[in-house]
């Protein structure tokens, strides 16, 4: 495989949903996109694919992949690009099929767009390729409708329409929130065994810190349209450097915990895209903010090996008793949280609008 | 041997029941074995309204007036001397054996052939307005849809609005205006499109110009309405994660178009071509006395106007059972081409 | 560092605060002052409503707004327009615009007064057969299905052939053939909102049902039964003109508008221009209400809600 090589600087119409990314993949690298939602995750990879939807657009910036611009592609060569080349993995396999075609007849589909297969070994694989990602009595549930389908049969299915022209890379966005725990298990497991017997890189959406650790070889963390931080996962893991990083981690599932409890420990939302605060993204939420943060904008500078972060303080920086400050000050947040949502379930009691 | 292949047999039964093409069976018999009430009770409300209506049929014979004698004469020859329930019970009856009676305004002629004749205008029309109304109608819509936000939107949304509010018979007075007065006021009396009448007897298929206004009024209102329905459809279809996917996979534009927008949103647009049937016979009521087009709709007007009982029953049973087949056709289409659907 | 902030040296007046919650009718109001059509519907009908009830109030004193719609000249039928009638005269010498501003009376208590019956007889209905089920609700369902096995406009002309033509049997008929649809409509609302947290909550708080329908029910569900009684006044009027014009509505001498079209399309080829105003004053009425239905649901729709 040749090396694959992304990078590009976009904007999406005024709300700035990524915002000067840089990022690369490498071939049969897994790599982790991790953030909250509306950092500008998806957006990325929709415009990987160039399916950024209206009024969105890539005003800036450039894709390369196999050293070909996919942004100057004309259209012919983008729908030959999509699904061919970069695949990708939709977040709610409940909604990302269609529901009056079969299953099978939407998987031959992907494939008969492209020339890869003629139409006859296209049919053929449909089979194989269904028992490839472990569904059961393929040959029967290939003529089922997506509604017959259980939600991780269908992301199964997804899966196997994404892997069906033997793509380079396959985007997987959130490919596990919509499933429940076991089925995540499997879809994890799928995806991993893929990326060992294809080679296929994978580059893996998700605001879930465990599923990137158990899968990818690399993580980028994004926040507010831009990286914050990107290196391998074992020296990120261990020693995050964005105040932002190390929250997300600090977030990690615990057996005591839930995630959604723990994320709200990092107070405050994410910054509104059309309205960003001046200085560092991040610096309305930050614990260790210096004065510096408010006006200037820090750049992604390399503090380790293969690691760069964007920030002006960097954790390591931060003293021990600082840190440990922080941590307490989550727990009380997060009772706050709780009390909080109990206010707001209250309210909701006695003032719901119609179909709220 | 009987014992087994009876037992298969009932298996064969079973197992046709649990399918989909046997649940469809079941349910279209359920449906047709309810028409029966249904019917019923419309003939019942009818039979009573037509009734209590003031007047009788002999009010207004050829214009003159009748005398006591020659009345009653009639009434015991048609049988409307009898007390009222004993003449819905014989009519009912009738009915049951498919014999709807003859006319009291044109006396003697079987209520089934004047019904007849008049399908043949009806018919003619309706069909000539659905051909229009079906390809225009969710050609626009879609069209719309795709350019949403263009001037092509603009135009068709406009035009569909005021399509869907305008009455019928006012655009059958423009349209006669627009195609027949002015034409004759400017040439001097030398041109204008006819406005009244059925085609002449020879016409080919037994359609000419005349049917022109008629069908163009007819078809506006079902245009404005099925390509509204299509373009709101489209565009909620078009915002749907699996048209995402269809764009993912690298499919063509026209595959996706038509294999995942469309075979979506024309869902709802089929199931509307049952209220069609309803605007359309409806329609024909009014574009029928417009354009004096001796139909079934006009012949309901007329017949309600002379009290003629047996035909404005033999008619309400037709248009019932119109739009319930019309119905039933549309719900098994919609489990045909949804596979989501599943019928009770 | 593309981004340049504007303003980066005075940051203190940026809030980052979530913006206050405005209230349900507020921001319907807001939307629907947005819809350019919707305000010159709401104002044509404005107009309208206003020469009703001119009119009406001046015929209880024997005065007229622009002169006596009744009043025959039979030595100027057919009359082109003047200034003292303005839009000409008819085949019997009446005055034309006297006889659409009359008119507009008639649409206007055929449009409200029906859709008050049917607010009446569908809400009861349909509320009572949501929130109880039961045999009302089957009986509403079973009505239903006789009802929709019949187009509305044939079953109204032979009510009104039954009750004689008259404004009142047009009321009557009209009401009875379209509150189905409303019950069907709030029926639908009440079921959906029964299951709901805050209903179980106020019933589980020992709430009676009729305070609960009141307090919870009624105040949900009114934007779809608002948008519903809008589209359905231009419907009734459409049902008055069209029963009028085809002989079957109101009796000849009433300054209806279907009864101005029924004698103006008689003497179209005499002067095509008296079928026009009654047939203009009809699609400008029905298309004033559509666009004003059309503006209420997209503003009263809580998906449109920001």
């Amino acid at each position: 495989m040749e090396d694959l090589h992304t990078q590009f600087f976009t904007s999406a119409g005024v709300v700035r949903a990524v915002d000067g990314v840089n990022l690369e993949v490498f071939p049969g690298e897994t790599v982790g996109i991790v953030g909250e939602s509306g950092c500008g995750k998806t957006m990325t990879a929709f415009s990987i694919l160039r399916l950024v939807p209206q009024p969105g657009r890539i005003t800036e910036g450039k894709i390369t992949f196999r050293d070909r611009d996919v942004l100057a592609m004309d259209e012919q060569e983008v729908r030959d690009f999509r699904g061919n080349e970069v695949s990708m993995i939709f977040q709610d396999p409940m909604t990302s099929m269609n529901p009056v075609t079969a299953v099978g007849a939407q998987i031959q589909e992907a494939m008969t767009a492209h020339s890869r297969f003629s139409f006859q070994e296209a049919k053929r694989r449909v089979v194989p390729l269904l028992k490839q990602v472990r569904i059961p009595e393929a040959e029967q549930r290939a003529g089922d409708y997506p509604h017959q389908f259980s939600g991780g049969m269908r992301q199964r299915s997804m899966i196997a329409m994404g892997l069906s022209n033997e793509p380079a890379m396959i985007i997987a966005d959130e490919p596990t929130t919509a499933l429940d725990v076991t089925v995540q298990a499997q879809v994890i497991q799928l995806l991993k065994a893929l990326n060992q017997e294809l080679g296929t890189a994978i580059m893996l959406i998700t605001h879930n810190m465990a599923l990137v650790a158990s899968i990818c070889s690399r993580v980028v963390v994004m926040y507010a349209g831009r990286v914050v931080e990107e290196g391998p996962v074992r020296q990120i893991f261990e020693s995050p450097q964005h105040p932002y990083t190390w929250s997300l981690l600090r977030s990690v599932p615990r057996v005591d915990f839930e995630i959604a409890e723990r994320l709200v420990s990092i107070k405050g939302l994410p910054p509104d895209l059309t309205r960003m605060p001046p200085g560092c993204k991040f610096h309305p939420r930050c614990r260790f903010k210096v004065d510096r943060c408010e006006t200037e904008e820090p750049s992604l500078d390399s503090v380790g090996p293969s690691q760069r972060a964007r920030c002006w303080v960097l954790m390591r920086n931060v003293p021990e008793a600082e840190r440990e400050e922080a941590k307490a000050e989550s727990a009380v947040s997060k009772d706050a949280a709780n009390v909080l949502k109990e206010v707001a379930s209250e309210v909701g009691l006695t003032s719901a609008p119609p179909g709220a | 041997m009987g014992a087994p292949s009876r037992g298969g047999a009932l298996l064969q039964v079973q197992r046709f029941l649990g399918s989909r093409g046997g649940h469809l069976a079941f349910y279209v018999f359920k449906r047709v074995l309810w028409l029966v009430p249904v019917l019923f009770f419309v003939i019942l409300v009818t039979f009573v309204l037509a009734h209590a209506a003031p007047g009788g049929p002999w009010d207004r014979n050829g214009g003159r007036e009748l005398s006591d004698a020659v009345r009653k004469a009639k009434d015991i020859k048609y049988g409307l001397d009898k007390p009222f329930w004993e003449q819905f019970v014989i009519y009912v009856g009738n009915v049951i054996h498919f014999d709807f009676g003859t006319s009291l305004q044109s006396e003697g002629i079987d209520v089934k052939d004047r019904i007849f004749t008049g399908w043949k205008y009806t018919a003619q029309i309706g069909l000539l307005a659905f051909l229009f109304i079906v390809p225009v109608g969710i050609g626009t819509g879609v069209i719309a849809a795709l350019r949403q936000n263009t001037w092509v939107d603009y135009v068709v949304l406009a035009l569909s609005t005021a399509g869907a509010a305008v009455p019928n018979f006012v655009v059958g007075f423009f349209l006669v205006i627009l195609l027949a007065i002015i034409p004759y006021k400017f040439t001097g009396g030398n041109f204008a499109l006819p406005v009244s009448g059925p085609p002449a007897d020879d016409a080919w298929f037994g359609i000419d110009i005349h049917y022109l206004m008629p069908v163009l009024t007819l078809a506006f209102l079902p245009i404005a309405y099925i390509g509204r329905l299509t373009r709101s459809s489209t565009l909620e279809t078009l915002r749907q994660d699996y048209v995402r996917t269809a764009w993912a996979k690298g499919l063509p534009e026209r595959k996706v178009v038509i294999g995942h927008v469309l075979k979506n949103s024309l869902i709802p647009v089929v199931t509307a071509l049952g209220p069609l049937f309803a605007i359309l016979v409806t329609g024909s009521v009014v574009v029928e006395s417009v354009f004096q087009i001796p139909g079934v709709g006009k012949m309901f007007i007329d017949s309600i106007g002379a009290r003629d009982y047996p035909v404005i029953l033999g008619l309400v049973i037709q248009f019932a059972l119109i739009v319930a087949i019309a119905n039933l056709i549309v719900d098994i289409l919609y489990v045909v081409i949804d596979p989501r659907i599943r019928l009770e | 560092m593309a981004v340049a902030v504007a303003g980066a040296g005075a940051p203190a007046a940026i809030d980052w605060e979530v913006p206050e919650q405005v209230g349900l009718w507020s921001d319907a109001w807001r939307r629907f002052r947005r819809n350019k059509v919707a305000v010159i519907g709401l104002c044509l009908v404005g107009i309208l409503v206003l020469d009703a009830i001119a009119s009406a109030l001046l015929s209880t004193t024997g005065h007229y707004l622009w002169a006596d719609p009744f009043k025959q000249d039979v030595n100027n039928i057919f009359a082109g327009s003047s200034a003292a009638h303005p839009f000409g005269q008819d085949e019997l010498g009446r005055d034309v615009f006297a006889r659409v501003l009359k008119g507009a009376e008639i649409s206007m208590q055929i449009g409200l007064l029906t859709q008050l019956i049917i607010l009446v007889i569908g809400g009861l209905v349909g509320l009572t057969a949501g929130y109880f089920g039961g045999w009302v609700d089957n009986l509403l369902m079973r009505f239903t299905d006789v009802m929709y096995a019949f187009p509305d406009l044939l079953f109204i002309i032979v009510v009104v052939a039954a009750m004689g033509r008259s404004l009142l049997s047009i009321f009557v008929a009209i009401s009875v053939v379209n509150w189905v649809n409303l019950a069907r409509l709030i029926r639908g609302q009440v079921l959906q909102l029964r299951e709901k947290e805050f209903v179980e909550g106020a019933r589980a708080s020992g709430s009676t049902p009729l305070k609960i329908i009141l307090k919870h029910l009624l105040p949900n569900s009114l934007g779809p039964i608002i948008v519903s009684l809008t589209f359905g006044i231009p419907q009734a009027i459409f049902l008055e003109a069209v029963l009028s014009y085809l002989g079957a509505g109101l009796p000849p001498p009433t300054p209806s508008w279907g009864v101005m079209t029924h004698d103006g399309y008689d003497a179209i080829s005499a002067d095509p221009v008296l079928v026009i105003f009654p047939a203009i004053a009809i699609a400008i009425t029905m298309l004033s209400f559509t666009f004003i239905g059309d503006g209420l649901r997209d503003a009263l729709d809580p998906r449109m809600r920001k």
